[in-house]
């Protein structure tokens, strides 16, 4: 069956406490982290963008997997952040990975989602036989404008899953999607920063999309909340999978160790995956997990997934989503706003 | 019109992002960037292309206080010259540690950067920087 036979991630080095953020735009009452629930977000240092976030976390998946990169038969990065609006991201991480030139390759784009777009893109081509081996990549720098909401979650990390059919560490069982025409986040062609339509984000947007998602999963997979050992939501902050959670009936803790995004933020494109792959790092073989990615546009992309034996012999070898969570630097507000190009004067 | 620079860029790809080098099999001496001739063993040379494991030790470094424009977002920061496992050297900048924290004899490992960009709307190139080893590197 068709599965995870690969997956690493990368997480940059620095942070900045959303209490600094805050202070900057005049709240000294430290209730704006609190109230996202997100406590810290990751920040890409000055040389760091999708191409470098999405080498590393492919390296690492490679590493794991221990297969040849050669074998790869389609790369795709998914990202609202890619480095050239005409040039693919994919093209210099298959270069710098070390694939061979025949193969396909391209960026996918979906909000959140683009990067498990990619991975029931890669899914579909190996269950055809199409390809031998693919990889989904989801990364992103994410931009907030200065003293918008965003700017608090706003935050940098990705996460690559090699896809095949041979000894996975997890098979994946079944995949649906959700998608519809919903406004509710967006960014206009040459524009620095998105826009969104503030509470409309919530309701209409995450919490209708994710909660279709799921429920067409629970329905096609004819199972429910109680057939799952760990819940993945989308994350665009640490309050809105918690109340998806608890709409659908969810424990606490099946949710609980997926919420990455009180450490590093959102990771946009990222960020389920992110949530994924900490799973993945600590789950039981036989453990069954259910993901639901969310994509402003808007759609959501749900999985179910069980952890094979094989994933013992698999950890250790490379870096683990805490590893990377544990190792940072904090970063003052001036800091973050050099490295992320907010002072215009350097160009 | 063609853009600067490009053809240059692209011409190194491989050893930017690989650091692929080689090797002479008959001396095993490696070079980086690769050569087309073996300077000791000359005819009797047999080169072959090397992709190094990116693992070795800063050999020495200096701390960029006063840096070119395109560099100046990045200010302080440490180039070095890094000693190859293999036993070749080459010149790189030092990530993911504070510049007064870099010694002489540290290990390192390559990892993935970008490294300058052509202006706001020309080409960006990537390629090897190296980090310390540490744990998110997969060496403790």
């Amino acid at each position: 069956m068709v599965g995870i036979v690969g997956y690493g991630v990368y997480v940059p080095r620095y942070r900045i406490k959303t209490t600094d953020i805050a202070e900057v735009w005049g709240d000294t009452s430290g209730r704006i982290g609190k109230g996202l629930g997100v406590f810290e977000k990751s920040v890409p240092g000055p040389d760091e963008d999708v191409a470098t976030i999405s080498v590393e976390a492919a390296r690492n998946a490679i590493k794991r997997s221990d297969l040849d990169p050669k074998d790869i038969g389609a790369l795709y990065v998914g990202s609202e952040s890619h480095p050239y609006a005409v040039k693919p991201t994919g093209t210099i991480v298959a270069e710098a990975i070390g694939c061979t030139h025949d193969m396909t390759c391209a960026d996918f784009e979906f909000a959140c989602k683009a990067g498990t777009a990619a991975m029931q893109v890669v899914m579909g081509l190996v269950q055809s036989k199409m390809i031998k081996l693919g990889m989904a990549i989801g990364s992103d720098t994410a931009q907030g404008r200065p003293g918008d909401a965003l700017e608090y979650s706003a935050a940098a990390g990705g996460a690559a899953f090699l896809i095949g059919m041979k000894n996975p560490l997890a098979t994946i069982e079944e995949t649906v999607s959700f998608t519809t025409d919903t406004p509710d986040f967006w960014r206009r062609e040459g524009e620095d920063f998105p826009s969104h339509g503030a509470r409309f984000t919530g309701e209409p947007a995450y919490f209708r999309h994710v909660k279709a998602g799921a429920e067409s999963l629970f329905k096609k997979t004819k199972t429910t909340v109680d057939d799952y050992d760990y819940f993945v939501f989308h994350m665009p902050n640490g309050k809105f999978p918690i109340a998806m959670g608890r709409q659908l009936g969810v424990p606490k803790e099946k949710l609980e160790e997926s919420l990455v995004v009180r450490q590093i933020g959102n990771t946009y494109s990222g960020s389920a995956m992110m949530g994924l792959a900490r799973i993945l790092d600590i789950a039981k073989p036989g453990s069954k997990i259910f993901m639901v990615a969310y994509g402003s546009g808007a759609g959501s992309d749900a999985f179910s997934i069980t952890v094979e034996d094989a994933i013992e012999e698999r950890r250790g070898q490379v870096p683990t989503v805490d590893d990377y969570i544990e190792r940072k630097t904090y970063v003052d507000y001036a800091t973050y706003a050099k490295f992320r190009r907010k002072i215009k004067a350097l160009g | 019109m063609a853009e600067q620079g490009v053809a240059q860029v692209w011409r190194r790809i491989r050893s930017m992002y690989r650091i692929e080098g080689n090797k002479c099999v008959t001396c095993d001496t490696h070079f980086f960037p690769p050569r087309p001739v073996c300077p000791e063993c000359r005819r009797k040379g047999n080169l072959e292309n090397y992709t190094f494991k990116g693992l070795g030790s800063i050999y020495t470094f200096s701390i960029v206080r006063q840096a070119p424009d395109d560099f100046k977002r990045q200010m302080p920061y440490v180039i070095a010259q890094i000693e190859l496992d293999e036993g070749t050297r080459l010149t790189a900048q030092i990530v993911n540690i504070d510049p007064e924290d870099v010694e002489i004899g540290m290990r390192v490992r390559a990892c993935f950067r970008k490294i300058k960009e052509f202006g706001h709307g020309g080409i960006i190139v990537y390629g090897y920087k190296f980090e310390p080893t540490m744990k998110v590197t997969g060496h403790e």
